[in-house]
């Protein structure tokens, strides 16, 4: 048993402390936005920020986010109008769309930790989140856009 | 391509005439109708806004809807309702043909809302997403619904203000009469009770009437929700006491558990329960693969204790399956004379007579779909009833494979079709829904199967692997004067009847029987080969290994020949003409796609002008720096004609792909944003395909397992520019698709490019990230 809060919310989630950070937002705290890609920390399908920073959740546990602030596409924004989320529709990125709540939240990490990013920074930032639609061109130019406004 | 199968192993269906109703369209109802004085003087004056032509979606099972009862509806406060029938897994058709029935309607995008049908094609007509035929199979039929609204608003408005309906002219969301004006909303209930006019009494908006159509300025519908997380895929579904199930399949496919212990899964906190699914032994269609479910409170549990079963699995037919020694095999099966699928002229006489025979072998590896989203189900069996809750591609499909599963009447089985996170093909089959059916009748409660990316690339429908081998015969002036290719690849028809080890009409009609070049003597062959693992379509299907070898081809022959590559691929094509597959030896059961040869004919005109639309735009022929090249490809699927003009540039041994430039014809573009973005990624995965995309079987087992032995293009290495020349065209030359069509030329543009840019030629799929 753990309280974890999560989008500014405390939910107690029953489970062992080794449980995967993932599964309990997904399945425990019922949040679905963040995907389940890989389960190995190589796709960013999970990605959400703990204390503001982007993590694959696959690859924590309930225990390592005790006592700290969890944040998921649901919680990036309270109406959906986060720069990146704006952006990301500017560009009309997905496809399938599968990937974006895990992109949108690594960019969205990125940006508050380098808010003008270089085009390479852009790029490695990225670099932990694929999509198998192939929407890179766009997302790149959105995380753009999200930094600079144009 | 579900369907198409069908019609191989068993008899095709009748054509039903009364289906085709326009050839039989009297041109004396239409006269009868407008002397009574209804509906048509705004007969369009251009008879050409909407000519009608015949699809091979009439001759699909359960055919077309032309009923707006069936897709549309309006509520009072101005709501238009559609109904996307076919699966969304990102290309669009759930945006895009629903924007054709909104447009031609006269109706405002911002009022309108889509909701998904469940698989139900006596009801849809055809819901099988895949063969990229969404557009263009349903394209008219969306128009003529959206015309048929629009006049049945008219229609009543007519009758409310008492004048006549030719006096009417429809707007945006409402119909104007002078100073009578009233909104889609208030003449709902009145339009909706009017007949349904026929074809004949329809007006079909003119090009430059159109507001969405040809515009590209729609975004998608789900947008918004995707990008807030909103968005509902197949996990995303969570029924009251659900529990998870996560399967251990067996490795080798036909394998059978000998002995199992599930001491250490009982251990884990959250797992309830270890179930047996019986398996299956090929030609299985897409019956599960059989194994040992866990069933759990939470997904984590369900996986943990899956990982911790014990199970001894038995042998297999195929467990002595090795993809290096299968290669070799199909090589060798390659360089001997083939099953003749088509001949022309006199393909030996061409040979022995040559001045020289020049030819190249091409392979490709298995590949697995690999779509983000793994394979997942949520069903709710009780009651003598089943509901499911699944991201599948052919959702009327899937609704009759579970309701065998079950032993159920198919009236008992409901699926939902939330969104696809990807498909690839790979969700046209519904094993993964069939595990819920049977999990969740067996326990009594509503389950969710959850596919770990381990499972999906141990367990797929694999693309084929292929051997091409193409030798051409050239006379002493250096004219190809014979062409023979033998295509030596396991068959997708294994999956569903006995395996002869040769391919079908299907896949010998993605680029193989209907090689375009004009070559007077030519031979198309296929060596056999057993399939030892589960084969699927898998997004483009057999055009990938056909282009590969083909494009790749007439760039070397080019080289070998000392001759400009652009110059050789047009002279290859030959003269400006359409292809005719009797007089050209095509085999009688040529398949174009399943449609009507004549409405969608191979025309060398338009595949030779994609070809040098791209080339142009890259500045083929201008010099590049040290290390870099550009490489040219084009192909015909799908009815589509795509080229594509890669530069390749090597920075430090590694293949990088600074600017694609795709030439596409897809015949009139619906929606130009989403063809781009469609082409955008078709040259990630073509390059996906290219550099990396390739299992490899071990004693009959998958050797790879995730993202870091099958990985995928990410950020740091991606085209990064993708220039899309969309060729345009007016309605009349019939809509294609374009979900498909984008990969084939991608991957041999970019082997060409990489030879140009290094002098080193790659022949065999995947060719690795270094060079």
């Amino acid at each position: 048993m753990a309280t974890l809060k999560i989008n500014g919310e405390s939910r107690t989630i029953d489970g062992p402390d080794d449980t995967n950070l993932l599964w309990a937002i997904r399945d425990m705290a019922g949040l679905t936005g963040t995907k389940y890609g890989c389960g190995v920390g190589l796709c960013g399908a999970c990605t959400v920020h703990v204390d503001g920073v982007a993590i694959q959740s696959c690859q924590a546990t309930i225990g390592d986010v005790a006592e700290k602030e969890v944040t998921t596409i649901e919680g990036l924004s309270a109406d959906g109008e986060h720069p990146v989320q704006v952006a990301w529709r500017d560009q009309h990125v997905p496809q399938c769309g599968f990937c974006q709540a895990g992109q949108i939240m690594q960019a969205a990490s990125l940006l508050s930790e380098k808010p003008n990013p270089t085009d390479q920074e852009i790029l490695e930032g990225m670099s932990g989140n694929i999509c198998r639609c192939g929407c890179y061109e766009r997302i790149v130019a959105a995380v753009r856009v999200a930094s600079t406004g144009a | 391509m579900l369907q198409y199968i069908k019609d191989f192993i068993e008899p095709a269906p009748q054509p039903d005439s009364s289906r085709l109703v326009f050839s039989n369209v009297s041109r004396r109802g239409f006269l009868k109708v407008s002397a009574a004085g209804f509906a048509v003087a705004a007969f369009s004056a251009d008879a050409n806004a909407f000519a009608r032509y015949k699809t091979g979606g009439d001759s699909m099972p359960n055919g077309l809807r032309y009923d707006p009862h069936i897709f549309v509806s309006i509520d009072p406060d101005g709501t238009v309702t559609i109904v996307a029938h076919r699966s969304e897994m990102g290309t669009g058709s759930r945006t895009s043909l629903p924007m054709v029935v909104a447009d031609e309607m006269g109706a405002d995008w911002a009022k309108v809302k889509i909701v998904q049908a469940e698989g139900d094609e006596p009801k849809y007509g055809n819901q099988d997403t895949d063969g990229s035929r969404s557009m263009r199979h349903h394209v008219q039929s969306m128009r003529q619904m959206g015309a048929s609204v629009r006049q049945m608003l008219v229609n009543a408005a007519a009758e409310r203000w008492g004048v006549k309906p030719s006096d009417i002219k429809a707007g945006v969301h409402e119909v104007v009469n002078g100073a009578n004006r009233a909104g889609f909303g208030e003449l709902a209930e009145a339009a909706m009770k009017q007949p349904v006019p026929a074809f004949e009494e329809l007006t079909f908006k003119e090009a430059s009437e159109f507001r969405y159509i040809g515009k590209g300025k729609v975004g998608i519908y789900d947008l918004h929700d995707i990008t807030t997380g909103k968005a509902v895929y197949g996990a995303d579904v969570v029924l009251p006491g659900m529990k998870i199930a996560v399967i251990a399949r067996p490795p080798v496919v036909g394998a059978t558990p000998v002995s199992k212990d599930a001491t250490q899964t009982m251990t884990v906190p959250g797992v309830e329960e270890v179930v047996d699914l019986p398996g299956s032994i090929m030609p299985a269609k897409f019956a599960p693969l059989g194994g040992v479910a866990v069933i759990a409170t939470n997904t984590d549990a369900a996986i943990r204790g899956r990982d911790a079963l014990e199970i001894e699995w038995s042998d297999s037919p195929h467990s002595n399956y090795n993809s290096e020694n299968f290669t070799q095999e199909m090589r060798k099966t390659a360089k001997k004379p083939g099953k003749i699928l088509r001949k022309e002229g006199d393909p030996d006489g061409a040979f022995k007579s040559a001045a020289k025979v020049f030819g190249q072998e091409y392979s490709q590896a298995h590949m697995v779909h690999a779509m983000m989203e793994p394979p997942v189900a949520v069903a709710d069996v009780k009651d003598g009833k089943a509901e499911i809750w699944a991201p599948v591609q052919s959702p009327y499909g899937a609704r009759g494979d579970i309701a065998a599963a079950l032993n159920m009447d198919i009236e008992n089985v409901r699926v939902n079709v939330t969104l696809l996170g990807g498909g690839f093909g790979r969700k046209s089959k519904c094993d993964y829904a069939i595990e819920a059916a049977l999990l969740s009748q067996k326990t009594g409660i509503p389950i969710r199967v959850q596919w770990t990316r381990e499972d999906d690339i141990h367990h797929s429908f694999n693309a084929t692997t292929s051997v091409e081998r193409i030798e051409v015969a050239l006379d002493n002036d250096n004219k190809v004067t014979g062409w023979r290719h033998n295509s030596v690849a396991p068959s997708i028809l294994s999956t569903f009847a006995p395996d002869s080890g040769h391919q079908f009409a299907i896949e010998s009609g993605m680029g193989h029987v209907d090689m375009p070049f004009e070559i007077p003597n030519v031979s198309v062959e296929n060596g056999a080969a057993l399939a030892h693992t589960r084969i699927g379509w898998f997004r483009a299907v057999s055009n990938i290994p056909r282009a590969w070898a083909i494009q790749s081809f007439a760039s070397e022959l080019a080289v070998e020949l000392g001759r400009d590559e652009l110059e050789m691929m047009l002279e290859l094509i030959g003269s400006d003409r359409t292809l005719d597959p009797p007089k050209q030896g095509f085999p009688d059961d040529f398949w174009d796609y399943g449609e009507i040869y004549d409405e969608y004919p191979i025309d060398t005109a338009r595949l030779k002008n994609v070809l040098k639309l791209a080339a142009e735009k890259a500045g083929w022929g201008k010099e590049l720096p040290e290390g870099e090249g550009i490489g040219l490809a084009v192909h015909r699927s799908f009815v589509t004609y795509v080229a594509s003009a890669v530069r390749v540039k090597i920075v430090d041994g590694q293949i990088t792909v600074p600017e694609i430039h795709m030439g596409v014809d897809c015949g009139f573009a619906v929606n130009p944003e989403r063809i781009r973005s469609q082409m955008e990624g078709a040259c990630v995965m073509g390059m996906t395909v290219a550099l990396h995309s390739g299992v490899t079987y071990e004693n009959g087992a998958v050797a790879e397992s995730n993202f870091h032995d099958y990985p995928m293009v990410r950020s740091t290495n991606f085209p990064q520019k993708v220039h899309t020349h969309i060729v345009e065209h007016p309605f009349s030359v019939h809509a294609s698709g374009i979900g498909e069509p984008g990969i084939p030329p991608v991957p041999p543009a970019i082997a060409n490019a990489v030879f140009h840019a290094t002098g080193k030629r790659v022949r065999d799929l995947p060719m690795g990230e270094s060079i």
